[in-house]
């Protein structure tokens, strides 16, 4: 496969997951916005959220103080911020169009007609009203998306590196949004305690895992116990631990003549949280171990471009 | 669709006699479900000089035209001749330049042409085949002879437009399809294919064939995605590609695999930056010389461009007999070259029933239609025409006929065209039909869809 076709499927899916994560963020923090709540608590989930995914600079050009209305449409709706829901649903439709060939015409067509309704819905949508409305609607558009992905694609290296964008972006995005927590999860903080129901139940919303959680543990919700679902969990979907065994397996998959050592980072990245209990992540700092993991995810996309999707010139 | 007496044409019998029962308001309904389709498909393209990314959609007519196949066979025949003829002429410029020594056309009107590329001179290509893919435009003038408007043989397109708009056809009517026997289209990706291995160079067993795209900006990019996609091969841009040792070289993410044949969708001017334009983004260094060393075949090949000037065309039918020995099956459209004075004088006493082309012109640009323009337009073109006559060319009007169209209200007649695309590798093949252009405002004679035109599909009735 080209190069540059690898580049655009793996930025595609990258921008596919970032705009589903988004919604889900928004979709989270919109339904406590119209439960009975204190403003401040709400602002200051949204602050440390958008602080973990370095988008409070962008947002604090355009608006003085976090409002909490102001960060939803900015989230959603701004065409103007490269980060917005909007601008990735763009962007993922732009490198769809590059590789239109490569995809099945079932997934291009969903792509295209996402990214030409959510442009149109997008400007009929007010964003008091019906803000929530449209991140519903951009959740079933992207978990249709991915159905049809896995429903009609190849297993072929283009469906590979298409899940290698999935897995890095959602490694950063659940880390991140677990780094936003962290003030609640340092060495000594009380591992019984729930510190702040409302910030905690917001981010597994947000990761999908709220039910999965009560389901499991039967239990109040407490950060350490959050902490190890989101982290360790094989079965989870969006924990840490599964991101990396998927992210493994497909880079083996692609393996070419110079990605050695970028699988063995993969593969140690795998090893390192199969093999980990949650009592030593705490005792050695878990925003510490957050920070070396996203570290790791970083390495890795560095490595995957220059191994596989831009190659140095050799003439 | 009608004789001038109101009379049916009798391969429309049938469909007109379909056409008569479809209440307006179905038709209208169709149309919109078409122009849906074609949206959520992508089958747009891009707009130059609008906001970036503005993607259009060409107007699609639900009415086809009809062809009997006896029309066809002929014209066949003819587009087959003529296409035989080009592909000699430009061997022959390359090489011997025999037409020009016999005195046939004159050498200057050849060798100073901006399209003639000395680079090619006594350089041997696969099978002698420069013409791989030739889109001729045909009309039909008003004694109901078909006659060759154009031809293009340097990146003809629309030939994604024939295949999707007879898709579009059976998806909308499916009942037309089991009432009449339409001679299918779709097979054109393969015989394409097929052509383009058969002219790899000479000692490669399994040839890879890429197409080349100068990106998703372009505004023919949907067919080069969607030939490709049909095909099965890589649509690369000039950044994938490299040359190491007169080899061509694509960056794969399993390192370097060479091509052997490039279906290039992009003009000479930018396909190396070493020969041609330096500031060519598009690119690849050093394929120039790959493709001289016989390492690599390029459809079309370099210098095509000399052979599809409107100031060649006129001997094209010269051609034929020079080159074949044969009579022009399908003629020309009678043109005046305005570089010879008794044609430059008649002209220009004719301005206002005639249309005037640029010879390097494309895309329905720099050029006058006589009836349409204003007087001022005209006097504007006479001094145009005046400062550098051997610029022009010029035919008379007649050259467009009609073909009912879907207007909104009703049916109403419009000039239309035909490009059917000639394919010469092995052999020479067409497939039946072609597409079939429209100039969708009414009297207009501008079929180009840069230009408000639309298109409509091509039916050749088997029987």
């Amino acid at each position: 496969m080209l190069s540059r076709t690898a580049d655009h499927l793996y930025w595609m899916s990258r921008y596919i997951e970032r705009s589903e994560g988004l919604a889900r963020l928004v979709d989270a923090h919109y339904r406590m916005s119209l439960l009975p709540h204190d403003d401040g608590v709400l602002a200051e989930s949204l602050g440390h959220t958008m602080k973990a995914l370095h988008i409070e600079d962008a947002y604090r050009e355009r608006h003085a103080v976090i409002v909490p209305r102001a960060v939803f449409e900015f989230v959603t709706l701004d065409r103007e911020f490269a980060g917005s829901i909007l601008s990735c649903l763009r962007a993922a439709r732009e490198n769809a169009r590059a590789v239109r060939g490569t995809l099945t015409s079932e997934l291009w067509e969903t792509l295209n007609s996402t990214w030409l309704d959510a442009r149109s819905l997008a400007s009929r949508t007010s964003p008091h009203d019906d803000i929530g409305r449209f991140v519903e609607w951009v959740k079933e558009r992207l978990h249709l998306t991915r159905g049809v992905t896995i429903g009609t694609m190849l297993r072929d290296e283009a469906f590979h590196f298409t899940r290698i964008g999935t897995f890095l972006e959602r490694a950063d995005s659940t880390a991140r949004l677990l780094m936003a927590r962290q003030d609640d999860l340092r060495p000594g903080a009380d591992a019984g305690s729930v510190p702040d129901p409302f910030e905690w139940s917001v981010l597994l919303r947000a990761l999908s895992a709220f039910e999965v959680y009560r389901r499991l543990y039967r239990d109040v919700i407490t950060p350490v116990k959050v902490a190890q679902m989101l982290i360790l969990r094989d079965d989870m979907p969006r924990s840490l631990l599964r991101c990396s065994k998927e992210l493994y397996s497909n880079l083996k998959s692609v393996g070419n003549e110079q990605s050695a050592e970028t699988e063995r980072r993969a593969g140690e990245m795998h090893a390192i949280l199969h093999f980990a209990r949650m009592e030593d992540i705490l005792e050695s700092g878990l925003p510490e171990f957050l920070e070396h993991y996203l570290g790791r995810v970083r390495d890795l996309g560095d490595r995957i471009a220059h191994d596989f999707l831009l190659p140095p010139v050799e003439a | 669709m009608y004789l001038s007496d109101g009379t049916t044409r009798p391969h429309y019998l049938s469909y007109d006699h379909w056409l008569k029962e479809q209440p307006a308001e179905r038709l209208a309904q169709k149309r919109a479900e078409a122009d849906a389709l074609f949206h959520r498909v992508g089958i747009t393209f891009a707009v130059y000089g609008q906001e970036e990314g503005a993607e259009r959609l060409i107007p699609f007519d639900i009415v086809p035209r009809v062809l009997p196949l006896e029309e066809w066979v002929r014209l066949e025949r003819g587009l087959k001749q003529r296409v035989r003829a080009l592909n000699a002429f430009i061997h022959d410029i390359y090489h011997d330049q025999q037409i020009l020594k016999a005195g046939v056309i004159p050498a200057e009107q050849v060798l100073c042409n901006s399209q003639y590329r000395p680079e090619m001179q006594g350089v041997d290509v696969p099978g002698g085949i420069y013409a791989h893919i030739a889109g001729i435009d045909i009309v039909r003038d008003d004694e109901g002879e078909f006659r060759v408007l154009e031809d293009n043989l340097r990146v003809p397109s629309g030939v994604s437009y024939m295949l999707e708009n007879r898709k579009m056809m059976m998806r909308l009517f499916p009942e037309l399809f089991s009432g009449h026997r339409v001679a299918p289209v779709d097979h054109y990706p393969d015989v394409l294919l097929d052509n383009l291995r058969s002219v790899a160079p000479t000692g490669v067993a399994d040839p890879t064939v890429v197409l080349m795209t100068a990106g998703a900006h372009n505004s023919a990019y949907f067919e080069h995605a969607f030939l490709a996609q049909q095909m099965g091969i890589e649509l690369v841009e000039g950044q994938d590609l490299f040359v190491r040792d007169e080899v061509v070289f694509m960056r794969t993410t399993q390192g370097p695999q060479r091509v052997d044949v490039i279906y290039r969708r992009i003009d000479d001017d930018f396909l190396d930056p070493l020969a041609f334009r330096p500031d060519s983004m598009l690119g690849v260094p050093g394929l120039l010389t790959a493709y001289r060393a016989g390492r690599i075949t390029i459809a079309n090949a370099i210098g095509t461009g000399v052979a599809d000037d409107k100031s060649i065309y006129p001997y094209v039918p010269e051609m034929i007999r020079f080159y074949l020995g044969q009579t022009p099956i399908v003629g020309n459209v009678h043109t005046w070259m305005l570089r010879k004075p008794q044609d430059l004088a008649y002209v220009l006493a004719h301005l206002p029933d005639l249309v005037v082309k640029e010879v390097h012109g494309a895309g329905g640009y720099g050029m006058l239609i006589g009836p349409a323009a204003s007087k001022a337009e005209i006097e504007d073109f006479r001094q145009r025409i005046l400062a550098a006559p051997d610029r022009y060319i010029a035919q008379p009007t007649l050259a467009l006929s009609t073909s009912p169209t879907f207007a909104g209200q009703g049916i109403k007649p419009r000039h239309i065209d035909l490009r059917p695309f000639v394919l010469s590798g092995r052999d020479i093949t067409i497939v039946p039909g072609g597409l079939t252009r429209v100039a969708l405002r009414e009297g207009s004679l501008v079929v180009n869809s840069s230009q408000g035109g639309g298109t409509k599909d091509t039916w050749v009735l088997e029987g």
